[in-house]
């Protein structure tokens, strides 16, 4: 059954191994290949429905989202207002930073135009009429390869005036950052597609009431809306149906670290983790064995080696074993991984991208970075654990945006897990000094 | 100061934005683009262009990593060290390049050929060890692979 899965939207494909973002078709960025595998079919079928209709298919499917929270997507739509007295807008969230991610990416390459074609959709379900993607600024060949999909839809007539012959109109603009972690935050993307500093606004009013320019905006991920041209042509019931219940469809898992064939995969949600490192991505070089995983991008709960065996990979699977899916971001690490200098490497991220206007992250993370190079440097304490832990807890909960904790939580849950390990590395690297 | 075609894209540019301000990012790209980083005057040219304040120009510039505001090399060399690349090696690989180039990172070759810096995960953590050079990204790093690439770098700038 594998002919049925290189089809475009995953259509007739094998419910056990649907390609349903990333389906293996040559040259599928290109517009003329899109579009002779029924590519912009699911946008012509969505602008023959009522947006309602379209916003209530998304929400009975269960689609969600895909940039970390898993949030459901129709739900989030729903919370836009009735009534179009005010511009709104969409707000794409291409700003694939946090370590260990980088699977959006692979959507921008292969499959521009589905990306398109679901905010399209999306845009018509909300009715808005401005969309921006916001691609983070190192992302360079996949902004081009993205302005080319979007000009290339202008000139079919997929986006601009009247697109398909209907009554609605929609213009769609690619947005480049320009380095800052921060900028993937929603409100802290939308301050900057505003032309200003990426600084993370207080919460509530949500972007649905208070977003771009003071108006109406919805923020979604790219995988989250690649999927749903599927959802369109499928329908609902097929997409619900696929991987676990409660989070369905399918997740791209980006694999890296130490294993065999690091790379980005497409799998039913709920697949095994252990599947994934071992039969997916090759297990570890040299046989070696796990001593650490973090299964959703860096600033997730790390995972022991060997309490890996029967872990699946969707939200609530994760959440039940004290993590997180994230990002789906899976980075790997063998048993001879020096914790020490993971966490010391973790903690000067989040240093440098702390944006600072907190007191609580812009102290803390530089205050966790200090004590972690210096047990890197051989110079640590065993107390110095405790006093990781007291910082990490004055940072979480205490700030304006979600970059807080994502600093404080690995600290915090390396150090709750792993602590003999930690507590070895810093005796050994006494020992070694004296 | 920008040429006639910037000109005609910062308009472009402005019209997909209800408010000029938002067209400062775009627009600090073309400037570095144009003028290979991003100056005092420049920055008081696109406060003047945008009709934004200076401050506040500044205030965007410093925030974003990606705005070089000193000139750099011919080859703006920006290895990942974050932990994917990290657990692949790329601390040696860094090492390497700074003994290959005689720089230490943030420092620029005084031939103005190569600049090192060190940056956050660039997204590619499949194919890590990995580093990006100007606009281009070069994956799955080896000693062998960058020594080639600088000798062709080289070659390329003569």
């Amino acid at each position: 059954m594998s002919e049925p899965t290189t089809k475009l939207y995953a259509q007739n494909g094998d419910p056990a191994f649907p390609k349903i973002v990333l389906p293996e078709i040559a040259n599928l960025a290109q517009i003329e290949v899109y579009e002779s595998h029924g590519g912009y079919g699911a946008l012509k079928k969505a602008l023959a429905m009522a947006p309602e209709a379209v916003t209530d298919e998304v929400k009975r499917s269960n689609l969600r989202g895909r940039g970390g929270a898993a949030f459901p997507t129709g739900l989030k739509w729903t919370f836009m207002p009735k009534g179009n007295e005010k511009p709104r807008y969409l707000a794409v969230n291409a700003d694939e930073s946090e370590p260990g991610s980088f699977k959006d990416r692979q959507i921008l390459e292969f499959n521009p135009h589905q990306l398109v074609e679901g905010i399209l959709i999306a845009s018509y379900a909300m009715g808005i009429k401005t969309a921006y993607v916001y691609i983070r600024g190192e992302y360079y060949k996949w902004y081009k390869i993205l302005e080319k999909a979007v000009a290339d839809a202008y000139s079919r007539g997929y986006i601009g005036q009247n697109i398909g012959g209907s009554n609605y109109s929609v213009n769609l603009y690619v947005h480049r950052g320009a380095g800052a972690y921060i900028c993937g935050e929603e409100s802290g993307l939308m301050e900057s597609i505003e032309g200003k500093r990426g600084y993370p606004r207080v919460k509530p009013p949500f972007p649905a009431q208070n977003g771009l320019w003071g108006n109406p905006t919805t923020i979604n991920n790219v995988e989250t809306l690649a999927n749903v041209p599927a959802i369109i042509w499928n329908g609902a019931e097929w997409f619900s149906k696929i991987g676990a219940e409660k989070h369905p469809g399918t997740l791209l898992f980006g694999v890296s670290g130490h294993v065999n064939k690091p790379g980005v995969y497409e799998l039913a949600s709920g697949t095994l983790l252990t599947d994934i490192i071992f039969n997916y991505a090759g297990g570890v070089p040299g046989g070696k064995k796990i001593k650490m995983v973090i299964p959703g991008g860096s600033s997730m709960p790390p995972l022991r080696g060997e309490q890996l065996e029967g872990i699946r990979m969707d939200a609530d699977s994760l959440r039940a074993v004290g993590s997180a899916i994230g990002t789906g971001g899976v980075i790997v690490m063998d048993e001879d991984t020096n914790l020490t200098r993971v966490l010391a490497r973790i903690a000067n991220f989040y240093w440098h991208e702390s944006c600072g206007q907190c007191t609580p992250c812009r102290e803390g993370t530089g205050w966790m970075r200090k004590v972690l190079n210096r047990m890197n440097d051989g110079a640590g304490k065993p107390e110095d654990l405790d006093l990781l832990l007291r910082v990490a807890g004055n940072i979480e909960g205490n700030t304006i945006c979600a970059l807080g904790d994502a600093a404080a939580w690995p600290v915090k849950f390396t150090i709750q897990r792993f602590r003999k390990e930690l507590e070895e590395e810093i005796l050994k690297r006494e020992k070694s000094a004296a | 100061m920008f040429t006639e075609e910037n000109l005609r894209k910062v308009e472009e540019i402005k019209n997909r934005y209800p408010k000029p301000m938002a067209a400062l990012l775009p627009v600090l790209w073309l400037a570095q683009e144009q003028f290979g980083w991003i100056s005092e005057e420049v920055m008081h040219y696109i406060a003047g262009l945008l009709n934004v304040s200076y401050n506040h120009v500044l205030g965007v510039v410093t925030f974003y990593t990606m705005y070089n505001r000193k000139p750099v090399g011919k080859y703006h060399i920006q290895f990942c060290a974050n932990v994917s690349c990290m657990l692949r090696g790329a601390d040696n690989l860094i090492e390497h390049l700074e003994h290959r180039l005689g720089v230490k990172v943030g420092e620029t070759t005084s031939d103005k050929m190569f600049t090192l810096s060190e940056v956050e995960c660039l997204g590619s953590c499949g194919t890590a060890p990995m580093m990006q050079v100007n606009n281009d990204y070069y994956e799955d790093l080896t000693k062998e692979k960058l020594d080639n690439l600088i000798e062709e770098f080289r070659k390329q700038a003569h």
